[in-house]
Formats: C-alpha cells, structure tokens, sequence
C-alpha cells in the first residue's frame, strides 16, 4: 500500500507526466472542457423546466418522474447506444453527461421554487406585481440556493462520470482510468481517479464561493 | 438503428439471468449501506463536531469515479462480484447517509422530549420514536439509492460483472445495437419496478401517515 502511494506522488508530481498530448495539463484541460459544456446545456435545458414547472404549479408529477427515469438511465448503455448510432463522434458523451445531468437540476430547481413562501408570493401579487415579475424578482432569487444546490450536485457528478468518455476512445482525465486498466497499471489508475475527485472537489468549492458572492449582501438565513 | 427481435427472443433466458443478477447487486448494495449508516447517521445526528466530517466523507467519496473505485479494488478483492458490490456501497452511502441525519433532525424535539418525560430510555427512543418519524426521509433516501445504484451496475462490466451491462460490452464489442437497446430498457424497467415496491413497503411501514391521506 505504502509503496503504491509512493508510485503515485511519483507519478503526480514527475513533469513529463504533465506536457505533452497525453499528460496531464491536456487531459485535464479536455476533461474540463467535457463536463463544463455538458452541465453548461444541462442548466439551459434544466433550469427553465424546473422554473417553470415551479412557478406554474403544473407537470410537477411528470417531472418528478423524468427525474427518476433519468436517473435510472444507465450512463454506460446511453454511451454505447449513441456511439453505435452516431459513429467516432463527440455526441455519445455529450449526450450521456447532459442526460445524468439534467434530472438534478430539474427536481432542485423545482424544489426551491415549491419552497418559496406562498404568502410572499402573493404578497407581490397583491403589489401588481405580473407573472414573470413574480418569477424573476421574487421566486428566482428566493430559490437560488436550493438551485445552485442542484447545479453543483450536476456538475460533480458530470465531472465524475465524463471517465467514460475515454470508453470510447475520447480523452480527458478518463483516458488514465482506462488505460491504467488495460494495462494493468493500479498507479495510473489511482492517479486518474485522484485527479478526477480533485476536480469535482475543486469546481464544487470555486461553485460555492460564487454562491456565497452572490449572496453576501443578503441577511443570514436560518439553515 | 433497428432492433432485431429475434436475438430478444432467442436470449430471454440470458436476459432474465441477467437481470436478476442486476438487481441482487444493487439491492445488496442499499442493504450494506443501509446498516453502514443508519449507526453513522445517529453518530453525525448526536454528535455535531462529527456531523460535518461525516457528510463531507461522504462527499469526497461520491466524487470518485465509479470505474476507478471497481478498478482500485481489484487487488484486495480481485474480479469478483465482492467488488461490485462495495463499489456500489460506497455510492449508496452519500444519499443514506444524508437523508437519515436530515430524517433524524427532522423529529421534534418536544416528542423526544415526552419520550423522555414518560421514562423511555434513550435506545429505545431512538429506535420506536425517532426512527419511525424520519422514515419518510430516509425512504426518499433509500429509494434515491435504489435507482442509482440499479443504473450504476452496469459500470462494472468493465470488470466483468455488471449485470445488465454486459449487454452494454458485448454490444460495443460486435457494433450490433440490439442488446445494448435490450439492457438499457431493462435496467430501467428494474428501477421502476424497484421504485415502485418501495413506495409499497413504505406505506406498509407507516400505517399512521394512511389516516391523514
């Protein structure tokens, strides 16, 4: 144990690792690339969804229930599928990342708008306020955390699941995960997953402090 | 892409075989992180410096990728279906654990309280009171689990198990779309079917919740 670990520092820390087409900088960059754009499509799809359904009350049931079919998805079968359909593209990855996203950030968005407080909610009605006045200036920024809740939860998950873009013969952090198995080489294996984990830990993080950026002239909220 | 339904029905044996073997694992999956959390949440629950260290654990876990973890274990438990199953453990326990400290939070303080007045002893308070009241949460919990860990099975193909997924292999390896379309339904089939059922035990565990409904 004690001398895989040291392997892995070795590994880590060596500068040929890093430069190059198969090093870590480029890897890195590419499995960036894939999860940021795949939650990036997710939020464009998920959060008017969630919005709406949340403001209007109705399709609650159906989401719901898109949201636990989507989860229920297999990753590894969606990729396989749109790869066989498709051919060498990008699409199969892309469309496997926005789909395991897309469910989260639906039933959060949602969430946070049925936790708004109903009398709020009719208290800027009672002022004049219209529909989509209600929506953005009062719904939307009452349900943000719960909503930035979902997005992070995506996107870890994203970041965790575009390994299997190297499956079909992709790059990103993956490619270490993959070959390290063909190769039967635990170091790189555990490397690409400690750099993985890294990742998702690093956005997440970066995530919360722009939540606490956008919420730091709001009073303390009881948790 | 079309479908050839006679490689279905030539295979429904395998399928079944298939499925079945799906489903254990994921269900075994729960059962383990199950017992994992339930006496971890009630640690995170009572003891608060812990709470966050716990969840957070849970966390850092949940970001692994779900390959590498099958592939890490591979030297202590080799490609068995042992490592499948701590695998999916691992995942199940972020849901568990969170939603049984958040179903425990959820119990008035003041029932615990009367508990407490009436001379019920805190082991038994825990289990007929405040475990039956958060079981609503830790059901949304375990049900959330469930369904992931039904589509997370499929993962372990690349180790060779994975139920379901090995349609998913095979498929890719032959460029021949049929059982991968046959896997993909089925593991959401699995889920639903798995879903449903476990409304059903909740409502059989919580005749009290039938009344008010």
């Amino acid at each position: 144990m004690y001398e895989l670990f040291k392997n892995l520092g070795g590994w880590l820390t060596s500068g040929a690792q890093w430069s190059g087409p198969d090093g870590i900088a480029h890897r890195l960059a590419e499995h960036l690339q894939y999860s940021l754009l795949a939650t990036l499509v997710a939020a464009v799809i998920g959060l008017p969804v969630g919005l709406l359904i949340g403001h209007t009350g109705r399709g609650a049931f159906l989401a719901i229930n898109l949201a636990s079919f989507g989860r229920a998805l297999p990753t590894v079968g969606l990729v396989v599928l749109v790869f066989l359909a498709s051919g060498l593209s990008m699409w199969p990855v892309y469309v496997a990342l926005v789909a395991l996203a897309v469910p989260s950030i639906v039933t959060n968005t949602y969430a946070g708008m049925t936790a708004v407080d109903p009398d709020v909610k009719d208290v800027a009605r009672g002022q004049g306020m219209r529909g989509h006045q209600v929506l953005f200036q009062v719904e939307l920024p009452l349900a943000l955390p719960l909503i930035m809740t979902g997005l992070r939860l995506a996107l870890i998950q994203v970041v965790a699941t575009a390994t299997i873009a190297a499956y079909v013969s992709f790059g990103g952090l993956g490619r270490y995960v993959f070959d390290g198995l063909a190769q039967r080489d635990l170091v790189q294996v555990l490397g690409g997953a400690v750099l993985v984990a890294a990742v998702a830990i690093a956005l997440d993080l970066a995530l919360s402090g722009v939540q606490r950026l956008l919420f730091r002239h709001r009073p303390a909220q009881h948790a | 892409m079309t479908i050839d339904w006679s490689w279905i029905s030539g295979h429904t044996d395998e399928l079944t075989t298939l499925a079945i073997s799906h489903l254990q694992a994921a269900l075994t999956a729960v059962l383990l992180g199950l017992l994992i959390s339930l006496p971890l949440a009630v640690v995170a629950h009572r003891v608060r410096p812990l709470r966050g260290f716990l969840l957070g654990l849970s966390n850092v876990l949940f970001t692994i990728p779900s390959i590498a973890i099958f592939v890490l274990l591979l030297p202590i438990s080799g490609l068995t279906r042992t490592t499948t199953v701590i695998g999916l453990t691992v995942y199940t326990l972020v849901v568990l654990l969170r939603n049984t400290v958040e179903g425990l939070d959820s119990v008035p303080a003041k029932t615990k309280e009367a508990a407490k007045a009436m001379g019920t002893r805190p082991l038994r308070t825990l289990l007929t009171v405040e475990f039956p009241l958060a079981l609503p949460v830790i059901m949304a919990g375990v049900r959330i689990a469930t369904v992931m860990s039904i589509s997370l099975v499929s993962v372990a193909t690349y180790i060779g198990d994975g139920g379901l997924g090995q349609l998913f292999t095979d498929g890719f390896q032959r460029d021949f779309p049929t059982p991968v379309i046959a896997g993909v339904v089925l593991t959401i089939l699995l889920a639903v079917v798995a879903d449903a059922a476990l409304v059903g035990v909740q409502y059989l565990l919580t005749p009290w919740k039938r009344r008010r409904a």
